[in-house]
């Protein structure tokens, strides 16, 4: 049985690098074969956000459809569908109190509400965890 | 001595921050441990030819094993065969397998 | 199991949350259970000085109840057993080595850190 594997981040959607690198780390942690907790925190609980809409680029001549935008809550649902795969658990966890100043409590399904108690549970449960600030 | 893999997600010639994570990565492998930086997003951008990368050689030199994250440099146009001697390509998977191996990991 | 949080950026959104949010997420898991140390390096040593306050801010007729008080928060922190660690070079880049900082305080030069950093079984750096 493979060590579960913890990652928080903390980025707001559209805003930095960072949050690739962790989706990819995610899915390659998910892909290897480990269960993964992922605390979001701050500006990255808004990565969830259910109302994320895509848009046409007329900068690039694309509608809507073929501009095809990416948005990070079809990325998480991605992740919990590839665990889902794997016979894998993917718990991904908002911060509430962050949720709740930044008004993006309507997340997709599959993630849930939690606490900083829950990232500590988290990373005491699993083999090791990987946190990505913020600038 | 536990091992170490430090992440370096920023680079040299915009953040001076950078100089000292590499003087970390040193400083952690001459005391003894196993130690390995992970280049990622700007961070390759020192491994193109002819890039300034003089922190990176140091580490190099001092046994640390420097790798630059294969998405990244295809992001940037640096060809996996041109990056600068000692440097070695990886996919992000190798940081999976460190945590995994218990490694003390740090995203810088 | 021990874990060693690692601060290097300062006052980034400090006036709007009101706290620096990884000295308080730190006060959090200390009371959910956990066992911290804190390093303080970057810009982050400046919240070892002590005697400061954020500003209330004031935005039209809206006037901020709480301002931040960073180094009251690190001090509370220390008070309750986390101990405090600031980079001894970055408190003299940035002219602290003299101010009124943090007692107690365990200033550390960059030397030193790859100690530190093997006394904790687990470094979260934010």
């Amino acid at each position: 049985m493979k060590t579960a594997l913890t990652f928080a981040i903390m980025d707001a959607p559209f805003e930095n690098s960072r949050t690739v690198t962790m989706f990819r780390l995610i899915a390659a942690a998910l892909e290897a074969g480990h269960d993964v907790n992922v605390f979001a925190y701050e500006g990255a609980v808004a990565l969830s956000f259910a109302r994320q809409a895509p848009h046409a680029n007329a900068v690039h001549g694309r509608d809507a459809a073929q501009e095809n935008h990416p948005l990070p809550r079809v990325w998480i649902e991605a992740l919990l569908a590839l665990a889902a795969k794997h016979g894998r658990k993917l718990d991904w966890v908002n911060c509430g109190l962050c949720v709740d100043e930044r008004g993006v409590a309507e997340a997709i399904d599959g993630v849930r509400r939690g606490t900083p108690a829950d990232f500590w549970k988290m990373s005491v449960e699993s083999g090791n965890t990987l946190t990505a600030g913020t600038r | 001595m536990p091992n170490y893999l430090l992440i370096e997600s920023r680079d040299p010639f915009t953040d001076q921050a950078v100089a000292g994570h590499a003087e970390l990565a040193v400083g952690l492998r001459r005391a003894g441990s196993a130690v390995a930086l992970y280049l990622v997003q700007n961070g390759v951008l020192p491994c193109r030819p002819g890039a300034d990368g003089d922190a990176l050689h140091e580490a190099l030199a001092a046994g640390v094993e420097v790798l630059a994250d294969d998405f990244s440099l295809r992001e940037r146009g640096i060809g996996e065969r041109d990056i600068a001697r000692g440097v070695k390509p990886a996919s992000i998977g190798l940081v999976v397998e460190r945590l995994a191996a218990s490694w003390k990991v740090m995203f810088l | 199991m021990k874990t060693l949080q690692v601060l290097e950026t300062a006052y980034r959104a400090t006036v709007e949350e009101q706290d620096d949010t990884i000295v308080w997420l730190t006060h959090a898991m200390k009371g959910a259970g956990g066992e911290f140390g804190l390093l303080l390096a970057g810009n982050a040593v400046c919240y070892a000085v002590q005697d400061q306050r954020g500003p209330a801010l004031a935005i039209g007729a809206w006037t901020q109840s709480h301002a931040a008080d960073l180094a009251g928060d690190v001090a509370r922190l220390a008070a309750k057993g986390v101990p405090v660690y600031a980079v001894e070079e970055d408190l003299e880049e940035r002219g602290l080595l003299d101010a009124r900082l943090l007692d107690p305080l365990t200033v550390l030069p960059r030397a030193k850190l790859p100690a530190l950093l093997d006394e904790y079984p687990r470094i979260w750096r934010w």
